[in-house]
C-alpha cells in the first residue's frame, strides 16, 4: 500500500484538518467530525443534513455550503457515522423550520440516522423528515436484499433540494422535492479495480487485469458480475442498458453525471462521457445538462459510474440555481 | 438441587457482567483481523476494526466507572459502542445492550431466568433495529439460537455456567449454518448469489459476546 497518509488511524482526522485549512467558507467541528458552512444560514431556512463514510470525497463534505448541505457528519473509513454527531449536526443547523437528512442506503447509514432522528425528536422536539436514497440498478429492489443502493443520484438529491431550501421552502416541501429526485435518478458503476481501506492495507477484492466488476458500490464491496475488460464503447453500452431499460427517460430533459471513483483519470472520463453521449443520443435520451468529474468516489477504486436524472423544467432550474460549494460551485 | 455459589454461581453479579465485557474486549481484539478478513469477502472489510474501536472506548469508560447497577453498566457499554461504532454493528451491538441494560434495571445480581429475559430484550431490539430475521445471514441467526438455547437450560435447570455453554455452543452453531446462505439484508446482499459459501461475519462476532459470557461464568 502506498498512500499519502501519516497512519491508517489518522486519515479520517487529518483530512477534516485539511478540509478545515483549505476552505475558509467551512467550519470543522473536529470533535464530533461535521463540517458546516461557516456562514449561518438565514433564520427558517430548512436545515439540510447528510453524511456517511469517509473515502467518497468530495461527498459529503465537499457539498456543504451555500445552495447545498449546511452539515455533513464524517464516519470512519466506509462506516456510517454515529446518531451522536448526526444529532449534533441537526441541532446546530436548525433555524426553526426543521432539518432534512439525505440518506444513502445502506444498512449502517439508515440505522444511525434513524437513531439521530429518534433523539431529536425526543429531545429537542426539532421537527426532521429524512430521504434515503436507492439508485443503484446493479441491485435488485427486492425482500431479499437491504434494497438499492444510494450512490450518484445523492449529489442531486444534495444540490436540488439545497436549491429548494434556499429559496425558502418549507420542510415538507423541500422532502417531497428531495425524494422526487432520488425517485427519478438511477446509476450504475463499473471497476477496473478495486480500492484499498488504510487500516486493511490491502486492495478489498482481488480483480485480475483482465477483468471489471460491474455493478460495484462505493465501499470496495464487489458487484454482481464479473466479466472480461472492454473498450469504453462497450462499457459504456453495459452501464447504461440495466439504466435505460429501469426507466424511461425520453419524456423530460435529463441529467447526466459520469462519475469517477477516485483511481480513474479525468481524460478517461471524457474519454467513457464521450460514449455514454453517443449511446443517450440513439436512444432519444435528450442530455439538458451534463456533469463528468470525481462526485462520489470511492478511495483509489479505478473506475466510473453513470447517473441518469428525470429531470423536468422545475428540477433544472433548480439545479442552474447558485450553489458555492468545493464539489459544486456556478453562478452566484 | 441447590447449588454452592462459591462453586457454580446461582447468580450473574455486577462482577461477572464486568468480566463478561472484558473478556468480549480480549476476543474481539484478538480476532479482529479475522472478522475484518471475513467482512472483506462479503461486506466492506471493517467489521474487526470498528468493534474493536467500539470495545476499546468501552474499557476505556468501564475503567474509572462504578456503576451501581447492571442495567447502569450496561447502559454505558450501549451508548459507547453506539457513539464510536458507526456502521450497522454500532446501532445493532448498542441497541443489544441498551435494552439488556433496560431489562436489567437497577439489580445488582440476576438469576438465570432474569438473565434470560434481558437476553430476550436485546434479541427484540437488534431485530426491531435491523429487521433481520433467521436466515438472513446475519448475526441473528447467532443471537437467536443462542438466547433459546440459554432459556431452555435454564428452564430445565442447568446452571447458569451451563447455560452459557450451552448459549455459546448455539451460537456457534447459529454463526457455522450462515456460511452456505445467501444474504437477504445488510451489506452482502448486494453481493447476491455470491454471498453464499462465507460466514457472516456478524455472527461471528455474535458467537464471541457468548464465548465471553461462559468465559465469566467459569
Amino acid at each position: 500500500m502506498k498512500k499519502l497518509i501519516n497512519a491508517a488511524d489518522t486519515v479520517v482526522a487529518d483530512a477534516l484538518l485539511g478540509i478545515d485549512a483549505a476552505h475558509p467558507a467551512l467550519r470543522v467541528d473536529h470533535e464530533h467530525r461535521i463540517i458546516y458552512r461557516a456562514d449561518t444560514a438565514r433564520p427558517n431556512k430548512v436545515g439540510l443534513v447528510s453524511g456517511g463514510g469517509s473515502g467518497h470525497e468530495p461527498l459529503h463534505g465537499g457539498f456543504v455550503g451555500f445552495g447545498m448541505l449546511d452539515a455533513a457528519c464524517a464516519g470512519e473509513m466506509f462506516t456510517s457515522p454515529t446518531p451522536d454527531q448526526m444529532f449534533e449536526a441537526t441541532t446546530t443547523v436548525d433555524r426553526g423550520a426543521g432539518v432534512l437528512h439525505i440518506i444513502k442506503n445502506y444498512t449502517g447509514d439508515v440505522m444511525n440516522f434513524e437513531m439521530a432522528a429518534e433523539m431529536a425528536e425526543a429531545d429537542t422536539g426539532i421537527l426532521v423528515e429524512s430521504v434515503v436514497t436507492h439508485d443503484d440498478v446493479a441491485v435488485q429492489d427486492s425482500l431479499y436484499t437491504a434494497g438499492r443502493r444510494g450512490v450518484g443520484v445523492t449529489v442531486f438529491v444534495e444540490k436540488i433540494a439545497g436549491a429548494a431550501a434556499e429559496q425558502g421552502r418549507d420542510l415538507r416541501s423541500v422532502a417531497a422535492l428531495a425524494r422526487r429526485v432520488s425517485d427519478s435518478g438511477r446509476s450504475m458503476g463499473v471497476a477496473l479495480t478495486s480500492g484499498t481501506v488504510p487500516a486493511v492495507g490491502k486492495p478489498t477484492f482481488d480483480l485480475p487485469d483482465d477483468q471489471m466488476e460491474l455493478g460495484v458500490g462505493i465501499h470496495g464491496e464487489p458487484g454482481r458480475e464479473r466479466v472480461p475488460l472492454a473498450g469504453a464503447a462497450q462499457i459504456a453500452d453495459r452501464l447504461l442498458e440495466p439504466i435505460l431499460a429501469d426507466l424511461d427517460f425520453t419524456r423530460s430533459g435529463t441529467i447526466v453525471m459520469l462519475n469517477g471513483l477516485g483511481g480513474s483519470p479525468l481524460i478517461e472520463l471524457y474519454v467513457m462521457y464521450a460514449e455514454v453521449k453517443k449511446i443517450l443520443d440513439r436512444a432519444g435520451v435528450d442530455v439538458a445538462r451534463s456533469l463528468v468529474g470525481n462526485y462520489i468516489t470511492s478511495l483509489d477504486m479505478a473506475g466510473c459510474s453513470v447517473t441518469l436524472l428525470a429531470a423536468d423544467d422545475e428540477l433544472i432550474t433548480l439545479w442552474d440555481a447558485p450553489v458555492e460549494t468545493p464539489g459544486l460551485r456556478w453562478g452566484r | 438441587m441447590t447449588a454452592d455459589p462459591s462453586v457454580t454461581p446461582s447468580t450473574l453479579t455486577l462482577d461477572n457482567v464486568r468480566g463478561w465485557i472484558t473478556s468480549f474486549h480480549t476476543l474481539v481484539t484478538e480476532q479482529k483481523a479475522y472478522l475484518t478478513e471475513l467482512d472483506s469477502a462479503i461486506g466492506d472489510a471493517d467489521h474487526g476494526t470498528n468493534l474493536s474501536r467500539g470495545m476499546d472506548a468501552v474499557a476505556t469508560t468501564l475503567d474509572g466507572a462504578a456503576p451501581a447497577g447492571i442495567g447502569e453498566l450496561l447502559k454505558g457499554v450501549g451508548m459507547t459502542l453506539v457513539s464510536t461504532v458507526g456502521g450497522a454493528s454500532g446501532p445493532l451491538y448498542g441497541t443489544f445492550f441498551l435494552r439488556f441494560a433496560a431489562s436489567a434495571g437497577d439489580a445488582g445480581t440476576l438469576d438465570g431466568e432474569a438473565v434470560g429475559t434481558a437476553l430476550t430484550a436485546g434479541l427484540a431490539g437488534v431485530v426491531a433495529r435491523g429487521k433481520a430475521s433467521v436466515g438472513d445471514k446475519t448475526m441473528v441467526d447467532a443471537l437467536t439460537p443462542a438466547v433459546t438455547a440459554w432459556g431452555d437450560a435454564i428452564d430445565n435447570g442447568a446452571t447458569l455456567t451451563d447455560a452459557a455453554t450451552a448459549a455459546r455452543d448455539a451460537a456457534r452453531l447459529g454463526s457455522d449454518s450462515t456460511m452456505p446462505l445467501v444474504a437477504r439484508k445488510g451489506r452482502a446482499s448486494y453481493l447476491g448469489e455470491r454471498s453464499a459459501g462465507h460466514l457472516d461475519p456478524g455472527s461471528v462476532s455474535t458467537t464471541l459476546l457468548f464465548t465471553a459470557l461462559a468465559q465469566a461464568l467459569p
